[in-house]
């Protein structure tokens, strides 16, 4: 058991690695508010056992039913709890300010935009990635909003939690203090596969960040390579498998094994009980309007977005190349 | 009092030779109790309802921890798909908040002693009390129905726009709530009644039992509070039916508008859950001290004082939503303005205490374990209030574990400790006092088990709601299960315990603690009429009179 309390994941009992300039403070309310909570949890236990030991009802033993009222130790067990709850508050809102309050000049704007069940980061040169690299000691600013429904951007190692609800631009900034690897969970329920809507966030040094942007903004040359980049940034790869082996996972169909085959369809004005090819049409008219003509066994999956505006022709075209690259492959296990 | 008529069933005096009439043989047949107006036997009825929901609430809970054994990376691969954990997770919230802790003290509890406590036959307005009842029981029947057409899996807070594109029964569920609410408000409205036109001769507000302070304030938020409810479910229906676009981004509604909506019946319903239970711990420290309850007034005001202030800080489930500064800002104020009349119950809870002779038998130990167990609930709120921990903590299990402190750790032990208490009264049946400690023990190891680990993994960041978790969760998440199980084992002890006293138990007397309040002044089970004259009200917290006769086991009030 020690050992895992220990592990370096955490940095101490409490708590994540410190990784923002708002760590140290939350970490020491927290800890303040530890001690305070102890202060009152250990002298009420403790007068609770001792009263119930000493005045326990026993032969011989007749207690006094005279102690029914106290004004000075009632006001005092009144107006002390009062000053330290609003010192808790008062604290807890200078905090609050210091995330709240616009963050200092210079700050590095990377869009977020949540959905069902994917990030995806815009960088100021146009670059896009699945994960969060932000440059270590400079402030950044978050852009945040919602394709469907609501999501959560929640950065443990910074501190930083900040709702996304749709209709609506987010805003939360932070400036990472240390170099390494964190987890970015979505923290708002959004439905089937929210607990695997997860990225990485990397805090980098200003030379690594900056070839890590120059590094996404390159499409990729070649044609299928290209597509398996676009399938690993636009967040194909949350619902659609794409690997080698036949493992179908995620609740889209797999892409392996599928290409020129023929695909049964249930669902849409023009579909019903229809049947069409794996093609670049196929594939074309299930991204741009998924619910035109909707694989058979996937009736339910019904929560794939149109792509209408975000992807290009010629990326779709790329997308169904990379596909069409992995029909050698051993058809997908049926589901 | 004229509201108070009983034309179904005969007046209750007739005394067969050496058969004691009381409430439970005083007739038989399933009508007679399908159709009772009996206030006893419609609390009964709840307590067998609400035990049932809790039976199946506690199961879901126990699937969710068996499912958290194993981080489940590989979701396809693990015991729960991603979507029936979601939905299990949902229906244990929304079994065990809408079905079991909301009606749980007030309803049956509450139900089988405010008019004994009063002194009186009955409720304000027998009818409606079973009316009340058949309404829980359709609410209930509208809950079944959306978990056996498995997919309600919103959360049990029906977060839109979530809720209005989910493919599960969300209408049914939401007509379910809308029943239950009005289930509640019948029942709030009928108590108020009660306690303001038919206390006796001689009881003043301040010679009330502090319980029924508590089911007082407590019926005040549910006739207040709960309409707001109504109107939600109904505007989330016709959200998803209609199309109305108040709550749907997509039609220029604004999902905050819900939580709003929500929250502001939802935070209040926190404290129409704990506040009975703060009535029962006042009438339990009280009577196993065998002395006066310390600050009678303060405890009765702080039960007003949490009820008024329970209604202003609804917006602290929201910090991180994305309100105006200020009003986050306020709300976190408010919030802190809560936690003092609980902090005033608990250190009069102890002075109680103090130069007393404390009984240390199965409903008092279930009431220190609230007060342990509460007082860590209460102070972890401190965390949560505070508005720049919160950023870190909410949705966290952090919250989950808060939550459960107070709910399960307060409103559950309470309940426990309440039913073993009042169990000989209800029952006329005395339990194993031993089997009852040892569940409490368990209850209580199992509890901290479950719950305590829960805190750390919040602040290490584990998001509540999640099916699957990162590899260095897995410890303190298995914990949890082996404390849940443990948990489960503890409230099955007391099950038994009680089931086996209704058939083993000796004979309860009138009076086997030695309680002040007029409860214990009729026989056990009480009669069909409670009381064949009316009972004289004096201080229900004076015990210079009361003392112990061992030839019957009971207490009896000198003359």
């Amino acid at each position: 058991m020690i050992p895992t309390f220990l592990a370096d994941i955490n940095d101490t009992f409490w708590f994540p690695k410190q990784a923002s300039t708002f760590a140290h403070d939350v970490d020491w309310l927290y800890n303040a508010i530890v001690y305070i909570s102890v202060a009152f949890f250990v002298p009420i236990v403790a007068a609770m056992i001792y009263f119930t030991v000493k005045y326990r009802e026993r032969p011989g033993y007749k207690g006094s039913i005279e102690a029914l009222h106290n004004t000075t130790i009632e006001v005092l067990w009144s107006v002390i709890p009062t000053f330290i709850a609003g010192w808790i508050f008062w604290q807890g809102l200078l905090g609050y300010l210091d995330m709240q309050s616009p963050p200092p000049a210079g700050t590095e704007d990377i869009k977020v935009i949540a959905k069902k069940w994917s990030w995806n980061f815009k960088y100021p040169n146009g670059a896009e990635s699945p994960d969060l690299h932000v440059p270590i000691g400079r402030p950044s600013k978050m852009i945040m909003r919602s394709e469907d429904v609501n999501h959560g951007f929640y950065v443990p190692a910074f501190r930083v939690k900040r709702d996304i609800i749709p209709g609506r631009f987010h805003y939360s900034w932070f400036t990472p203090t240390l170099e390494g690897t964190y987890d970015l969970f979505c923290s708002e329920y959004c439905g089937d596969n929210h607990s695997t809507m997860n990225a990485k966030v990397y805090v980098e040094s200003e030379e690594a960040y900056a070839k890590f942007l120059a590094e996404a903004i390159k499409e990729p040359e070649d044609i299928v390579e290209r597509g398996k980049w676009l399938y690993e940034r636009k967040g194909c790869k949350t619902c659609h498998y794409a690997g080698k082996e036949g493992s179908a996972a995620g609740p889209g169909p797999s892409y392996n094994g599928s290409w020129g085959k023929p695909v049964p369809l249930v669902k849409g004005a023009d579909a019903s009980g229809k049947e069409t090819l794996f093609d670049e049409e196929y594939v074309l008219n299930s991204i741009m309007d998924p619910d035109r003509q909707r694989r058979k066994g996937y009736e339910g999956a019904g929560n794939m977005q149109s792509y209408k505006g975000q992807l290009k022709i010629e990326q779709v075209e790329a997308l169904a190349a990379f596909m069409k690259s992995l029909e050698s492959e051993t058809p997908p296990a049926k589901k | 009092m004229s509201v108070v008529t009983n034309p179904v069933t005969m007046p209750a005096t007739h005394p067969e030779a050496g058969k004691e009439d009381n409430y439970l043989t005083h007739s038989s047949g399933f009508l007679s109790w399908a159709l009772t107006l009996d206030h006893k036997r419609i609390g009964m009825m709840y307590l067998v309802g609400v035990m049932s929901a809790f039976a199946l609430g506690g199961v879901l809970a126990l699937m969710i921890r068996l499912h958290l054994w194993t981080p489940n990376l590989e979701p396809n691969q693990a015991w729960l798909l991603n979507k029936t954990y979601n939905q299990v997770f949902t229906l244990h919230g929304a079994v065990m908040v809408f079905l079991f802790i909301i009606p749980s003290i007030p309803a049956a509890l509450g139900n089988f002693l405010l008019p004994i406590m009063l002194g009186t036959k009955d409720v304000a307005f027998p009818r409606l009390n079973l009316g009340s009842f058949y309404l829980w029981i359709a609410g209930a029947i509208f809950f079944l129905f959306s978990l056996f057409a498995t997919g309600l899996d919103t959360g049990w807070t029906f977060y839109t726009p979530y809720s209005i594109e989910s493919q599960g029964p969300v209408i049914a569920a939401t007509l379910g709530v809308f029943i239950l609410g009005f289930s509640s408000i019948f029942t709030g409205l009928n108590f108020i009644v009660t306690i303001n036109t038919m206390r006796p001769p001689g009881m003043t507000w301040f010679r009330m039992p502090l319980f029924l302070w508590a089911v007082y304030s407590t019926s005040i938020i549910q006739v207040l509070a709960t309409p707001v409810l109504g109107i939600t479910m109904l505007l989330l229906a016709a959200e998803k039916l209609l199309g109305i676009g108040i709550f749907d981004s997509r039609l220029n509604g604004d999902p905050i508008a819900f939580q709003h909506f929500f929250w502001f019946y939802s935070h209040p319903a926190v404290y129409i859950m704990i506040l009975p239970a703060m009535g029962i711990i006042s009438e339990l420290m009280s009577v196993h001290s065998h002395k006066g309850i310390f600050g009678y007034r303060m405890i009765a005001y702080s039960s007003v004082a949490i009820a008024l202030f329970g209604f202003l800080v609804w917006g602290h489930h929201m910090f991180t939503s994305g309100m105006a500064d200020v009003t986050t800002i306020v709300f976190s104020a408010l919030t802190f303005t809560v936690s003092i009349p609980s902090a005033i119950k608990v250190f009069n809870w102890i002075g109680t205490m103090y130069q007393g002779t404390v009984s240390l038998n199965t409903p008092m130990v279930y009431a220190l374990a609230f007060i342990f167990l509460f007082t860590i609930g209460g102070l972890t709120g401190l965390f949560l209030g505070a508005l720049s921990t919160d950023m870190h903590l909410h949705a966290t299990y952090f919250v989950i574990a808060h939550f459960h402190y107070v709910m399960m750790g307060g409103t559950l032990i309470a309940f426990l400790g309440g039913l073993f208490h009042w169990w000989p009264k209800m029952t006329g049946k005395m339990f194993n006092d031993f089997g009852g400690i040892l569940s409490a023990a368990i209850v209580f190891v199992g509890f901290n088990l479950t719950f305590l680990p829960q805190f750390v993994l919040g602040t290490r960041g584990m998001p509540r709601r999640y099916a699957s978790y990162k590899p260095e969760f897995q410890l303190l998440h298995q914990l949890s299960t082996i404390g849940a199980l443990m948990l489960g084992v503890g409230l099955l002890v007391a099950l038994l315990v009680l089931l086996h006293s209704l058939f083993y138990g000796s004979k309860a007397p009138k009076n086997p603690w030695g309680g002040a309040t007029l409860e214990w002044e009729c026989s056990s089970p009480p009669p069909h009429d409670n009381f064949s004259s009316a009972p004289t009200v004096g201080d229900p917290y004076d015990f210079s009179k009361i003392e112990y006769d061992p030839k019957t086991g009971s207490y009896f009030k000198k003359k």
